[in-house]
């Protein structure tokens, strides 16, 4: 059973020796956490969305605005937010305003328990893994209002579609993490990275990853992530040829970018989940939690960054997936879950709880 | 019939490696025959084919006001205006000769659907076809396209090609 | 007595009453009316698709095409034959030379004029081309439809190499406007074989990589398979044709079975390719051997092309000799054929079009009952129609 040893340094950011007044802490915590989400959101959507889809499909993407096209997604946000605000007659108003902000506080509470080095984070809950994946369910909600108060025939369709599959792989995602959380000791992520910097395979050999032992569990948590992002091969409220846009069919000018700044961001959001649970985090391989450059100044940058390349190296799966697959039915989604994703699972966490007795 | 993959999930990962040599495929640098399929209009453009229909051109010295494509243009695109006129006799005391001269011949490129048969209608050469394609305007009158501006086309015309082998079509020429 | 009620409340009250009736009408537990509309991305065009859903099953569903209506068969009659050449590219736009060949092929018939046996040849190599291109968009379409975007991409990219070779003969890449009454209008330029021949191998990889990447995804076909199933003789009642009928497992092609003279299939071999189960996923998998089958022609023929003259001896004004033709051919869409009635004027007396996308969208209503709505989506895509080849 180990106990992070950076439980305690990691519950108040450290401002360079200052110890700022409990107000003062928070506002810079929501400024840093308004500010990382567009910007996580821009770099996804600029590198895979724009970027490697366009060579995977032989082409060059944009390249007019900005050098080699890298400012697009400015240009586009500049774009949606000067748009004429629309918003149906028949819609409900009230639902129909307020349900893309529903769906962008997911995204935003889901930044909160990150953490990008062992004392970067901006709250180190120790029910840190829980509390990300209960936050990644209120998204759900904002998705069924946009369905509903669209007053479109389209947009419910996709509203209840998305009903069902995001609540059914809510399990899997969950389930995919219980096998990390026992293997770890701990829900609160630092100490999940702390115990895969000390991790030994059999008790003998040094292994940093969770990756190796929970590889099933890897690939039932993509699956998930990507089924609760709702993007193809499990898209089916967003069926582009079928609902033209599902619940965000609607929505134009910054609404609409709200729900895309959200999908986005909440996919950073779930690949730096994955990176920490399964890929060591902001963690160096081989070396051990308690050594000396974790707490040294350099590793300011250093964390940050090696998180971030686990993160890119995830969203790169997540987005080769999307490129490459048809969708699913509905009913083909359901069974893909209830059948195979969750038996999976029970199966490997019992194997892993056993494994964590014996060695 | 089909086979169906052994491996469950076999197709999938074979589809993975499709998108991913694909993708590779697109950085390699144009050296090693890779590269991207885009070519970067306007900065870069794509030559069109030689016969491509691009824009009509009026050589009109050729030219003799028989109205002919103007009657079986599909559109009714082509207008034309043109009067008779007395040229002298060729020889001393013979007939003066009656000849149309052109005084209008005009295109409508908004109506145009470069069906191709007035070219091919006219039975004195005075119409080709010219791969220049980029002749877009921002008002819709400006595409009817007059004598001197059809006339300036024409430098534009590629010569006409040699036939395949095999072929026993004579190449035409292009005048002047 | 009652305080008066004002009209400011009456008003609220009508309106609270009409947003409930709205309510009511919308969520009637009989079915949702669902208005896949004129503009949709899964119906190829101007398509208007009622469905009377259950949830998400489909109780009804009736196509309404006539939206893209130009009254081609009216037009053929106040327009001479080499206009009516022209007209006819535009049905069905995709594979627009194969247009042209039935009708052409018909008044041919009834001129009683044969094409010389190289333009009889090279009409087959640009109809096989034009084949192509309609269907290699089909399967990029089939992707795009089911969510996989990419495959789409990479149709396009390898069409354009088909398209490429068409203008570098017709100068047209979507509207040839090439088969002339008695032949073709102009040769083959220098060079054009060979760079065909390099444009099929282009082909053929294009085929094994939608092989790799659709066919064979387990989740394409999850997607397809028992979707969508035609037995042979309702595919036969309601007048399918093309790889609609081929998929149910009905051998007939018309290139074999009754090919009008005028195009030589009898002088390659290739293989005509049914499939017994009936379903979405056997459409599509024929319509792709079908594309490597017509690369193969093209390059069998590309090896024997007779040489001679490109055009017979044709008067300068055509009037084709009274008397009716009935011209068919196997189209990229499936049986196209033009009924010519002519009164020996300069334009037809009547044009009938049998168009083959018409007669494939009518068993949508049959086809549709029962099933979900991605279904249909699967559906249509491989049933395959093109709006201009609908409504003409």
């Amino acid at each position: 059973m180990s106990v992070s040893p950076f439980g305690v340094l990691g519950s108040a950011p450290v401002l360079a020796g200052l110890d700022p007044p409990y107000w003062a802490a928070t506002l810079i915590k929501v400024g840093v956490v308004a500010v990382l989400v567009p910007t996580t959101a821009l770099i996804l959507g600029i590198v895979f969305l724009f970027k490697v889809m366009s060579w995977m499909q032989s082409r060059l993407g944009p390249q007019e605005a900005g050098p080699k096209g890298l400012l697009q997604l400015l240009a586009d946000g500049a774009k949606f937010i000067q748009k004429q605000d629309i918003i149906p007659d028949a819609a409900d108003r009230f639902v129909f305003k307020v349900a893309p902000m529903v769906v962008l506080i997911s995204t935003f509470l889901l930044y909160v328990i990150i953490p990008a080095g062992p004392s970067v984070v901006v709250e180190s809950l120790d029910t840190g893994v829980f509390f990300a994946l209960a936050m990644s369910s209120v998204s759900v909600i904002g998705i069924l209002m946009a369905g509903w108060g669209s007053a479109n025939k389209f947009a419910l369709m996709s509203g209840i579609r998305a009903a069902g599959q995001l609540i059914a792989y809510e399990l899997p995602m969950v389930l995919a993490v219980v096998g990390v959380v026992i293997q770890a000791g701990t829900m609160n992520l630092n100490g999940i990275i702390a115990a895969q910097a000390d991790f030994k395979l059999f008790g003998v050999v040094p292994f940093p990853l969770f990756l190796l032992t929970q590889f099933p569990m890897f690939l039932v948590f993509l699956a998930a992530a990507q089924a609760e992002l709702t993007q193809p091969p499990f898209d089916m409220p967003v069926a582009e040829s079928e609902l033209v846009g599902g619940y965000q069919v609607e929505y134009s000018g910054f609404r609409f970018l709200f729900f895309f700044m959200g999908e986005f961001a909440t996919a950073f959001a779930f690949a730096a989940l994955a990176s920490v649970l399964f890929l060591g985090g902001w963690s160096l391989p081989f070396v051990a939690s308690n050594s000396d450059l974790y707490t040294s100044t350099a590793f300011w940058l250093i964390g940050p960054a090696v998180l971030f390349t686990k993160i890119m190296l995830v969203s790169f799966l997540i987005f080769w997936f999307r490129f490459t697959y048809p969708r699913f039915r509905e009913d083909q989604l359901q069974k893909v879950c209830w059948k195979y994703l969750i038996p999976t699972c029970l199966v490997w966490v019992s194997f892993t709880a056993i494994a964590k007795v014996v060695w | 019939m089909p086979k169906k993959p052994q491996i469950p999930g076999k197709g999938m990962f074979i589809g993975l490696g499709v998108t991913f040599k694909e993708m590779v495929n697109t950085l390699k640098p144009d050296s090693k025959g890779g590269g991207p399929v885009t070519v970067q209009y306007p900065h870069e453009k794509e030559e069109p084919a030689p016969r491509s229909r691009g824009v009509i051109t009026l050589f009109e010295e050729n030219c003799t006001s028989c109205m002919l494509c103007a009657r079986e243009c599909p559109d009714w695109c082509i207008y034309i205006e043109a009067h008779k006129y007395l040229a002298p006799p060729r020889r001393e005391g013979g007939k003066p000769r009656q000849k149309n001269a052109l005084d209008r011949f005009s295109i409508d490129f908004s109506l145009c659907m470069y069906c191709g048969i007035c070219v091919e209608v006219c039975p004195f050469d005075a119409l080709f076809w010219s791969p220049e394609y980029e002749y877009s305007e921002f008002d819709i009158k400006n595409l009817l396209h007059e004598k001197e501006r059809l006339g300036e086309w024409f430098e534009t015309v590629p010569d006409f090609e040699p036939y395949e082998a095999g072929s026993e079509q004579k190449v035409k020429k292009v005048p002047g | 007595m009652a305080a008066p009620v004002s009209e400011r409340d009456q008003l609220a009250y009508i309106s609270n009453q009409a947003a409930d009736a709205r309510v009511n009408l919308e969520f009637e537990s009989e079915g949702m009316t669902l208005n896949m509309g004129p503009q949709h991305p899964a119906t190829h065009g101007t398509l208007r698709i009622l469905a009377k859903l259950d949830g998400e099953r489909v109780i009804s569903c009736e196509p309404m095409p006539g939206y893209m209506h130009r009254g081609y068969e009216k037009l053929c009659e106040v327009r001479t034959y080499p206009q009516v050449t022209t007209l006819v590219n535009r049905i069905d736009w995709l594979g627009s030379f194969a247009n042209e060949v039935p009708w052409i092929l018909a008044a041919e018939k009834l001129m009683g004029i044969e094409a010389p046996p190289r333009a009889q040849h090279i009409r087959t190599i640009l109809f096989e081309l034009s084949r192509i291109g309609n269907i290699a968009l089909f399967l990029g379409d089939l992707g795009i439809q089911l969510g996989g975007i990419t495959v789409g991409f990479y149709a396009f990219r390898d069409r354009e190499h088909v398209l490429n070779q068409v203008e570098a003969v017709t100068g047209g890449r979507f509207h040839p406007n090439f088969d002339r009454i008695g032949g073709l209008k102009d040769d083959l330029p220098k060079g054009w074989i060979a760079e065909t021949k390099a444009a099929m191998v282009k082909v053929q990889k294009f085929c094994d990589q939608v092989e790799d990447l659709l066919i064979g995804n387990e989740i394409f076909q999850a997607r397809t398979r028992g979707i969508g199933i035609i037995p042979p003789h309702v595919a036969e009642s309601y007048g399918l044709s093309g790889a609609n009928a081929r998929g149910s497992g009905i051998d007939w092609d018309l290139r074999r079975d009754n090919c009008p003279p005028g195009l030589v299939y009898d002088k390659c071999d290739w293989t005509v390719w049914t499939h017994p189960d009936g379903d979405s996923f056997s459409r599509s998998w024929i319509r792709l051997q079908e594309t490597r089958e017509a690369a193969k022609i093209v390059d069998q023929l590309l090896d024997t092309i007779p040489s001679g003259a490109i055009m017979a001896k044709v008067p300068r004004i055509i009037k084709v000799p009274e008397g009716e033709a009935y011209v068919a051919t196997e189209n990229p869409l499936g049986e196209m054929g033009y009924y010519l009635v002519s009164k020996g004027d300069l334009n037809p007396f009547r044009v009938k079009i049998r168009s083959a996308s018409f007669n494939n969208i009518s068993i949508v209503p049959w086809l549709c009952k029962g099933v979900y709505v991605p279904d249909v989506i699967s559906i249509l895509a491989s049933l395959y129609f093109i709006l201009g080849d609908i409504d003409r």
